[in-house]
């Protein structure tokens, strides 16, 4: 088990024609993922890498391939429609990876996927692996081995260095989820920590959080008041500066500004280990498990 | 992307939104010719992208033009929050009667713009947001039907009790909306929303922030930005494509992912130093934003030691090695460097930089301890 992908993941790459959707479609493949379609409008029937069928469109893709996954690696002002595009042909789980998606794009997008039902992770992250089984989006494979351990994060390269640190430690994953670092997303800690929850391959969670917002403060919540698995949290940015000001609207709606310090103490009130290097994740979950 | 107050309130005024009259000045000389044009008293208001600018002495009431020359004279050139004042606007000085406020922000939690308002406005809006949250109301805004007639009249409602106040207001707000919208920001408000002695609603002071990943596809609006208002070596890091912040300390720190560059930072804090500055060269390097961050760094003479952290996933590790083989062949460093990478291509990297005299680490957690110390080493021996 694992959560979200595993080898019954058919999966589709918007944008595979690009520079990023091709690199990334070819490692996906060497991984073992089941690349089924690719979408380039323009480009149906032809083929990538000869073997994976072009369409035009998510909804001729679908309808050809039975794909039920979409990995989007499109430019920044074609990432709302292509999210679009893709819940509304059906498909259950999107994957954006694109970077610098307008976030008033997103507040369209947002309501819009959740209408038809579908999952979205990022945009804006590095998408999600479940490690010998199958991966979606561009966590390095072979930095990750199958375990027991689920991984969430809203940052790319810690998520590698904290997964990195967890193979070496013999500390095999169960699934790794980047969930982005945009302010709006589709998919948030508490959905991943509820998944892992459910997952019985899952016996603890390792959750990388950052400066800003509420949402690991909600996160924490959720683990003491629903979790039964042992969780581990790090806050990346406990030394930042305080930025510069920016008008009165930020601090009014999040009452406090999001600080570390605030955010380990709700960890800790919620029973969880908390990090405080990367390197920490290994003994932390070690004691846990 | 922060815009000044003036170019804020000329987007305003294009929605119709009522401003009172005003200009920027850059000299003392034009502050008065503009405060002589207005013929009224004029407020002289420093234009930088910090708030507090008043209680900071930047913001003076002038009763004249020689008043409005004399103030400009002080506040061109002040230090506010560390940034230097290079204009100032002239504007005419409004009769307040009562001040409300009115902010827009996309927020994280509702996923929505969301409109705060409060009947309570002023400077000491974030103090009534902290003791008595009853005083704001908060409205989020449906993207796909934006922001209706009603509701821009309850929230009208919200803030004045007369009729023709509360219509004004719904009618300001709305036109705050699609400005909102059109431009591409992530926050907008209004503070003071000012009724006068005469009844009239009008906009006295107006802040607008923009969403970096607007200013490709809207060029009128990037062309906003003033770069003189910005930290030098900030505007540099951005027109390579890198996010930069400069901060106090003398490890020189350069990492892909801001994640994991914030987490390089806060582990040079646990081993006892201080980092010289947040740096993130992004995804998908190439050696020349390498060779341009190599530049930004030791251009800061406080920075005594470098640290590259670098965890290749799409970032390409031999990209990076190549980069720092470049930069230094081009200026030899004086300061020691620290090499940490690991992942895509990190066999060609390591060669690359052992064929040119480096030596490339792992560990991150080894490398910002050996860092560390040799920022430290350096400082004492100096």
């Amino acid at each position: 088990m694992s959560v979200f992908i595993d080898n019954s993941t058919r999966l589709i790459v918007q944008g595979i024609t690009g520079r990023d959707g091709s690199f990334h479609a070819k490692q996906m493949m060497e991984y073992g993922t089941k690349v089924v379609a690719g979408v380039t409008p323009g480009k149906g029937g032809q083929k990538f890498e000869s073997t994976v069928p072009i369409f035009n469109t998510v909804a001729e893709a679908v309808q050809e391939t039975g794909a039920n996954t979409t990995v989007i690696y499109v430019p920044p002002p074609f990432a709302a429609d292509a999210m679009m595009e893709a819940a509304d042909a059906g498909v259950k789980l999107i994957v954006c990876i694109t970077e610098g998606v307008p976030v008033l794009d997103m507040t369209q997008v947002y309501p819009f996927v959740k209408e038809k039902g579908a999952r979205l992770l990022g945009p804006n992250c590095p998408g999600l692996i479940t490690p010998g089984q199958s991966k979606v989006g561009i966590i390095p494979g072979r930095i990750c081995t199958p375990g027991n351990v689920g991984v969430v994060s809203r940052s790319g390269t810690l998520t590698y260095e904290v997964v990195y640190q967890l193979t070496r430690a013999g500390i095999g994953q169960s699934t790794c989820v980047g969930i982005g670092g945009d302010p709006i997303n589709g998919t948030n800690f508490i959905d991943v920590l509820e998944a892992f929850e459910k997952d019985p391959q899952t016996k603890a969670v390792a959750m990388m959080g950052e400066i800003g917002g509420t949402d690991e403060q909600e996160a924490a919540q959720y683990v003491k008041k629903n979790m039964k698995k042992p969780v581990v949290g790090f806050i990346a940015g406990q030394t930042a500066p305080p930025g510069r000001r920016m008008g009165h609207a930020g601090a009014i709606i999040s009452g406090s500004s999001g600080t570390a310090a605030e955010k380990l103490e709700a960890f800790r009130d919620a029973g969880m280990g908390v990090a405080q290097r990367p390197m920490d994740f290994v003994k932390l979950l070690q004691e846990r498990m | 992307m922060n815009i000044h107050e003036y170019q804020a309130k000329d987007i305003l005024r294009r929605y119709g939104v009522p401003i009172p009259p005003g200009e920027v000045a850059t000299t003392p000389a034009q502050a008065e010719a503009i405060a002589r044009r207005l013929g009224t008293a004029v407020m002289v208001k420093a234009q930088v992208h910090a708030g507090g600018r008043g209680k900071a002495g930047g913001v003076k009431f002038c009763p004249t033009p020689e008043v409005a020359r004399e103030k400009a004279t002080a506040i061109l050139g002040m230090q506010i929050k560390g940034l230097t004042v290079e204009k100032v606007l002239v504007t005419e000085a409004a009769d307040i009667g009562t001040e409300a406020y009115v902010g827009i922000i996309v927020d994280r939690a509702t996923k929505k713009a969301v409109f705060m308002v409060s009947a309570a406005g002023g400077i000491d809006i974030e103090e009534v947001a902290a003791t008595t949250p009853e005083k704001i109301h908060y409205h989020p805004v449906d993207p796909r039907y934006g922001l209706r007639s009603y509701e821009a009249l309850q929230m009208g409602f919200f803030l004045y009790k007369d009729v023709k106040q509360a219509r004004a207001a719904a009618k300001i707000m709305q036109q705050l909306y699609k400005a909102f919208v059109d431009a591409g920001c992530s926050l907008a408000e209004i503070n003071p929303l000012v009724v006068t002695p005469k009844g009239e609603v009008i906009a006295v002071d107006a802040k607008m922030v923009i969403d970096d990943n607007e200013l490709d596809r809207k060029p009128e609006v990037a062309a906003l930005r003033d770069e003189s208002s910005e930290d030098p070596s900030e505007v540099q890091a951005r027109n390579a494509n890198l996010t930069f912040i400069k901060l106090d300390g003398n490890v020189g720190c350069v990492v892909n992912g801001a994640g994991l560059a914030m987490a390089t930072m806060d582990l040079v804090k646990y081993y006892g130093g201080e980092p010289a500055n947040f740096l993130d060269i992004g995804g998908s390097s190439n050696p020349e934003k390498v060779v341009n961050a190599l530049r930004i760094i030791t251009a800061d003479p406080s920075v005594k030691a470098i640290l590259f952290n670098i965890f290749g996933g799409i970032t390409r590790t031999d990209d990076v090695a190549n980069g720092i083989v470049t930069a230094t062949k081009q200026n030899p460093l004086k300061v020691p460097i620290v090499i940490r990478l690991t992942g895509t291509n990190e066999e060609i990297a390591v060669k690359i930089l052992g064929d040119n005299g480096f030596k490339a680490m792992t560990d991150m957690d080894e490398a910002v301890r050996a860092a560390v110390q040799l920022a430290t080493n350096g400082g004492a021996a100096k």
